[in-house]
């Protein structure tokens, strides 16, 4: 087995380096780590590569430095510290623990870069061959946002070495797919099939999961499921749902491309399409082909609903891939800090920073042009296609928030996984280059966060609208976390196809099952059931019961009657607007043709119609199940200080934070249910206790705002005091000024 | 068109003009409507009441009224009045151009507006209200002091001031070290600014160290000494044993304090306090936070700066100054945590070293985080220490450019919200209480933040000018202490003649409270004084523009629903309980139920758990 993996990731190895050890060598370090009896709780298909130590760990508890002992090692799943000290019982008791990486473990595609420490200065570090001197310390920053300072001086020179070089050849250098964990893990793991997603998530890779949602949004759209074999395109599902009116010819001419995917159905009839676009705007042969073809597809469209159909291209009016990438790189180089001396130092201009990144205008932009989508079906009931190049990565982050805002499914735990096995993985968001986990060096261009970025719109709609969700925001930082653990098929391909051919690939040297990747749904995987509690927002609120349908159906019923007609606009007044579109109407009708409109023509007055459709959907009374908007205002769209803030010691707020609530709200409610409970059960049998409520009595342990990633350790805390340039402000004649005019000498 | 008699009024308004006019709405235009006029407020309620649109802003709030356009202007709308205001809003209103139709509306506005400027009363000694509760006796200094263990060995209460003699803007009681002399302190006195000595604020119940403040000394360019003063803080230093050096906090920047030298102030030179360490807090003055916040309102409204909301914010320097105050409270709370004394002073020891005390003491003790505790904390801190609320806010005065306006108050009840929001479960009170709190400041509909001090509450009798300084002979009516001791009865004019903010308050405290809190009167709240937790107050200071929503917090409502699920389904539980139990209650023995309750069909839930042995 070992031999395997070796082949596939061992062809840049520089001669000095020995890039996969020998099995005699892993047994060598395996008896060196039992002699120290120090070895860590390994991962089925887990196997240790080299280790090091005494090794120090620098850490901040509570702000106060100081440094652990322990052993390094690296395995094929991670970089993982063992500490000498006993674990604190607080650290035993911790509740929100992942079962596969602890506190002090870095899954290897969660290392982003590596520094390398000599004496004081600080390298960053691209390759395991340094010519002169190893690094006496190894800081290591990760995707999670997590940093690592270990120091390397006491252990022996030619463990540091092996060590240092193992680390940087396995977290940097480039490796092929099948060294990935996931492929040893789901080797040597058997999924429980059954209870493999607690909250039901769709996973949209049978056609009966496709046939289920568009009865379910009451689409009036084709299934097409003679992609089975990828035959068709293989950038496209299996199974995918197109306009009735595209011709089976029509699917099969431009490899994918140009095909109107359906993504959701508004009430009223008209849909969101997403394509991969054709490059109309070239000049050459194939262009002509290409125009008539698209608007065939244009026309097949319009057909689903008044004829009437907008295009977006997304790309004209939103950030690029690249774009993203640049802005993300630079924005969470703000949590990556050394020291409280840069905290401080660069809290000063935190604001003009964190603009300067414009990751938070990202965001912006995308909600906004959410919301866009979401006038065009809601207010005119026009079709909407959006397209991109490729069709699978704002078109994905897009779809995916125009069918949050108005679909209150998604917005339930099963649903918004179910969207995202809809939109992402079978819609063929490129995971794997995106996050260039393989460290390929021609995908490096390709890398950008734009699933992050959606997590991130997100969490805005969320905090906005808090009872609307049914997952908390812990979900969707675990969430973003797991992206980067390499054991989930969910992030781990490029499309279905590609999923597809690698399990086929993988059958073939005659093994006896299929591999068994668990999806990232699977949520036991990584913590236990106590831990998924965290999960659920105590804020959310469900249907009552008289709202709900009295038919009891598989999954919810898209629900029609909450977003009102579009007659509920009338307050804003636009009147030459409405007269327009009833002319159009009439003149399509007659003659039958598409329109055709793009709409940012004249930015400004796109704008101000989404205002005013804002501002109109705003005065009605707000409704957690019915369409949300986002509020764009520049004070409304905040950072996401879970996420970002939680590995700061001094950003933390012991005792504090809006946990505080939540838990209070979380400990209600599970009394509350559990009352209801003794109620159901009063009610068929004459027993009652109160223990259920007395057994949840409240754990009164102090909690910091950074919970349940972080607990604080110490009860006996020292406030965080702002230091350094505290005399930015601008000194002007004012300042100057005494703050009484006449200042009395007695 | 007597569209507005069915306006809301208060005992003891009178309406004074009632008058048809178009109000311009920064955000949906013009709106025709009637505005009426009172002693109190401006209201303002559109013709077509769909969607209804009404304005209400109590006169206290206006700092400006001008007029706008003239007869001749040409363009819609272009004549009326533009009005500025307290509370982050303008106004504007327009009239016809016949007839000089705005003047009679401008006339009153203005004199109403600013009765103090016009020979008139402020509309708190002319209401009516009356509350069941009596706020005026929410504080007395004497019990606070006793619930903080004074006096003691080492502090005693002073009636040296009992007449203002000592220091006209500090109150009557003062608390100081035992060991110093009446004679001592009339000593010190002499070399603070305008007599303000160090007294206590707060003491901490298990370590003794103390929370003292004071105006800055007299030191001026001479670089002038006192050993009274440099003894007296010495005497304070040694009411506790743990502390072996006394921290000075002056508020002030280190430049700002050494240019005081020019005016006769300054600071504490080291070889003159031996065993006392200076720290300045680099706090900015009232003018640098006056111009901050304007150049807030400047992007917040009418419309919210879009494009780089956030440098923009940064460029107003507002939460940059609320970060120095909040950093600035946390220095002194630790400080004292570990068991160091500490004086805070800025010039005069009225608006910065009240935000700075008050602070400190809301992050040390839990009383003050309820909503009878707070109210304390402003009645000693702020309005008995003499916060110059007459002079910051500038009540009925029209000189709306008053270089002695600034929002230090505001500031402060900023720095609270931030805790609140840091610590959501720590305060009893909502952010409603503050938002109530802040916009009261302004009414003038209460006597609480009317006057410059405590003297100047008693004495009131009526308006007096602005700048009005020196205490006139008190009408002193004598009142006795338990102790026996004779003082001057406080507040007995305003009291007598002023409804307290409070009264109405806790008149109604479940409006005002907030459903999270979590009683922990042990914890010292230290909150994170860093940009990254720091957040604009939008709920105040963008209150008026409808596009932010005002969504009612959606925490609050659902834990009041929980709650009363709660409640529901423990009463089913009892009731269902109490049906199974009633088959065998009644054949043990059904004497021993009737006598337990005389109607056995609702016998009180708690005896029935207690009868059902397990």
């Amino acid at each position: 087995m070992l031999s395997t993996l070796g082949g596939g990731g061992g062809k840049p190895a520089k001669p000095s380096f020995v890039s996969y050890v020998t099995p005699e060598e892993i047994n060598q370090t395996e008896k060196e780590c039992s002699r120290k009896e120090k070895h860590p709780d390994l991962l089925p298909g887990e196997v240790i590569f080299c280790s090091a130590g005494p090794v120090l760990k620098s850490i901040k508890d509570d702000l106060f430095q100081r440094v652990v002992y322990g052993t390094l090692l690296c395995t094929n799943f991670r970089v993982s510290f063992i500490s000498d000290e006993a674990p604190s019982d607080e650290e035993a008791a911790q509740l929100f623990k992942n079962k596969l990486y602890g506190e002090n473990d870095i899954p290897l595609t969660c290392v982003d870069h590596i520094y390398g420490g000599f004496d004081d200065k600080k390298k960053l570090i691209i390759s395991g061959f340094v010519k002169n001197k190893y690094p006496s310390k190894i800081i290591v920053c990760c995707k999670d946002l997590r940093l690592f300072h270990f120091s390397l001086a006491y252990a022996k020179e030619e463990d540091a070495k092996k060590i240092f070089q193992g680390i940087v050849y396995h977290c940097l250098e480039p490796k092929s797919l099948k060294c990935v964990f996931a492929f040893s893990y789901g080797e040597k793991t058997l999924l429980n099939k059954e209870n493999q997603t607690k909250p039901k998530t769709v996973m949209f890779d049978t056609s009966e999961d496709w046939a289920q949602e568009i009865k379910r949004t009451k689409g009036n759209c084709k299934l097409i499921s003679n992609n089975a074999d990828f035959s068709i395109s293989a950038k496209l599902p299996q199974f995918f749902i197109v306009p009735t009116h595209v011709t089976q010819e029509d699917l099969t001419k431009f490899d994918g491309k140009g095909i109107p995917i359906w993504c959701w159905s508004h009430h009223s009839g008209c849909a969101l399409f997403k394509t991969a676009s054709l490059p109309l705007m070239q000049e050459d042969a194939s262009s002509q082909l290409y125009k008539s073809y698209m608007e065939g597809m244009l026309n097949a469209v319009a057909q689903t609903h008044l004829y009437s159909v907008k295009t977006e291209e997304l790309s004209d009016s939103l950030p690029t891939v690249q774009d993203i990438q640049q802005s993300y790189s630079k924005f969470k180089q703000f949590f990556l800090l050394d020291n409280t001396n840069d905290f401080w130092m660069t809290d000063v201009k935190w604001f003009s920073s964190l603009e300067g990144s414009c990751w938070l205008d990202i965001i912006r932009q995308c909600l906004a042009k959410a919301v866009e989508v979401v006038e065009c079906l809601e207010k005119e009931n026009t079709n909407v296609l959006i397209m991109e190049e490729e069709g699978s990565d704002l078109c994905c982050v897009i779809s995916s928030l125009v069918q949050l805002m108005f679909d209150p499914y998604y917005r339930t735990l099963g649903g918004f996984q179910s969207l995202i096995q809809k939109e992402w993985v079978m819609g063929g968001h490129r995971f794997l280059d995106r996050c260039n986990h393989l460290h390929l060096k021609d995908k490096e261009q390709s890398q950008a966060p734009v699933f992050l970025l959606f997590l991130e719109s997100v969490w805005q709609l969320q905090q906005q609208y808090p009872p609307a969700f049914q997952f908390s925001e812990t979900y969707l930082t675990v969430l973003s976390d797991s992206i980067d653990v390499s054991v989930f098929s969910t992030f781990l391909f490029n499309s279905p196809h590609h999923m597809a051919s690698i399990a086929k690939a993988m059958l073939e040297p005659g093994q006896r099952s299929p591999v068994n990747w668990p999806t990232v749904w699977d949520w036991s995987v990584q913590f236990d059931s106590r831990a998924q509690d965290f999960f659920i927002n105590p804020l959310y609120m469900e249907r009552s019961r008289q709202d709900k349908a009295p038919r009891k159906m598989p999954r919810p019923k898209h629900q029609r009657h909450q977003s009102l007609p579009s007659s509920a606009f009338k307050f804003s007044p636009s009147a030459k607007k409405g007269f327009l579109k009833d002319e159009t109407d009439s003149l399509k009708k007659m003659l039958r043709v598409k329109r055709l409109s793009r709409w940012m023509n004249s930015p400004d007055s796109a704008q101000a119609s989404t205002r005013e459709f804002f501002v109109a959907w705003q005065r009605r009374p707000l409704d957690y199940h019915g369409l949300l908007l986002p509020c764009l205002e520049g004070p409304t769209l905040r950072l996401w200080s879970q996420r970002y803030l939680r590995w700061i010691p001094e950003a933390q707020i012991f005792g504090g934070g809006s946990i505080t609530i939540l838990k209070k709200l979380a400990d209600l409610l599970a009394e509350v249910q559990d009352l209801r409970g003794n109620l159901d059960r009063q009610a068929c049998r004459a027993d009652f206790n109160h223990q259920g409520v007395v057994a949840r009595a409240k754990s009164s342990i102090q909690l910091s705002s950074a919970f349940p990633f972080t607990m604080p350790r110490s009860r006996s805390f020292k406030p965080a005091i702002p230091i350094g340039p505290l005399h930015s402000l601008i000194t002007d004649s004012l300042a100057d000024q005494e703050d009484e005019e006449n200042l009395g000498i007695v | 068109m007597e569209l507005l008699t069915d306006a809301p009024l208060l005992p003891g308004e009178e309406r004074v003009i009632d008058k048809d006019i178009i109000y311009i709405c920064p955000f949906s235009g013009a709106i025709k409507g009637r505005v009426l006029i009172s002693n109190y407020r401006l209201f303002f309620r559109n013709v077509d009441a769909d969607p209804a649109v009404t304005l209400e802003v109590p006169l206290g709030a206006i700092s400006r009224v001008e007029k706008m356009g003239g007869a001749s202007s040409r363009g819609e709308n272009s004549y009326g009045l533009d009005i500025t205001c307290k509370d982050m809003r303008n106004l504007r209103f327009a009239l016809k151009q016949e007839g000089h139709s705005r003047r009679d509306i401008f006339d009153i506005l203005f004199r109403y507006a600013f009765p103090l400027s016009h020979g008139l009363q402020l509309f708190a000694f002319l209401s009516q209200e009356k509350f069941p509760e009596n706020g005026w006796n929410v504080y007395n200094p004497m019990q606070e002091f006793r619930r903080q263990g004074l006096p003691n060995d080492q502090w005693r209460v002073t009636f040296l001031n009992s007449t203002y003699e000592l220091c006209d803007t500090y109150p009557s009681i003062l608390v100081v070290p035992y060991t110093a002399s009446d004679e001592d302190l009339r000593r010190v006195a002499t070399f603070r600014s305008r007599s303000r000595i160090s007294v206590l604020s707060w003491i901490h119940p298990e370590n003794q160290a103390v929370i003292t403040r004071c105006s800055q000394p007299l030191v001026g360019m001479g670089g002038k000494r006192n050993r009274d003063d440099e003894r007296y803080l010495e005497l304070i230093r040694a009411t506790n044993r743990t502390t072996s050096k006394l921290t000075i906090f002056d508020a002030r920047p280190n430049v700002n304090a050494v240019a005081n030298k020019a005016t006769g102030g300054g600071y504490e030179g080291e070889d003159a306090y031996q065993n006392a360490e200076l720290v300045f807090l680099d706090i900015q003055n009232i003018h640098v936070m006056r111009e901050s916040l304007k150049k807030l309102k400047d992007i917040v409204f009418p419309n919210v700066e879009e494009s780089h909301w956030l440098s923009s914010l940064e460029s107003t320097h507002w939460l940059e100054h609320i970060k120095l105050v909040l950093s600035g409270a946390i220095q002194v709370a630790d400080r004292i945590s570990s068991g160091s004394s500490v004086v805070v002073h800025c010039s005069d020891g009225w608006d910065r070293t009240a935000q700075l005390s008050s602070l400190a003491m809301l992050m040390l003790d839990g009383y003050y985080r309820t909503l009878r505790g707070f109210q304390v904390l402003l009645e000693k801190e702020w309005l008995s220490f003499g916060h110059k609320f007459a002079s910051r806010i500038g009540h009925g005065d029209k000189n709306h450019a008053d270089a002695d306006r600034s929002p230090i108050f505001l500031q402060f009840v900023d720095c609270v919200w931030q805790m609140t929001k840091q610590f959501p479960t720590a305060f009893q009170f909502n952010e409603h209480f503050l938002v109530t709190l802040l916009d009261h400041l302004y009414s003038c509909r209460f006597g609480t933040f009317l006057f410059n001090c405590e003297s100047m509450r008693e004495a009131s009798v009526r308006p007096q000018p602005p700048h009005w300084h020196a205490p006139q002979p008190p009408a002193v009516s004598q009142g006795h202490w338990s102790d026996g001791v004779t003082v001057v009865r406080l507040f007995q004019e305003v009291k007598k003649k002023t409804v307290s903010l409070w009264s109405f308050i806790n008149s109604e405290p479940s409006s005002y409270s907030n459903p999270f809190f979590t009683v922990d009167l042990s914890h010292v709240l230290y909150p994170v004084a860093s940009m990254r937790h720091l957040e604009l107050w939008v709920s105040y200071y963008i209150r008026w523009n409808p596009r932010i929503r005002q969504q009612q917090s959606p925490m609050e409502q659902r834990y009041k629903e929980l709650l009363a699920l709660k409640e529901q389904y423990l009463k089913k539980l009892e009731e269902l309980q109490l049906s199974d139990r009633a088959p065998q209650v009644f054949p043990r023995g059904p004497h021993l139920s009737n006598s337990a309750s005389p109607s056995p069909s609702s016998p009180p839930p708690r005896v029935t758990r207690l009868q059902t042995p397990f």
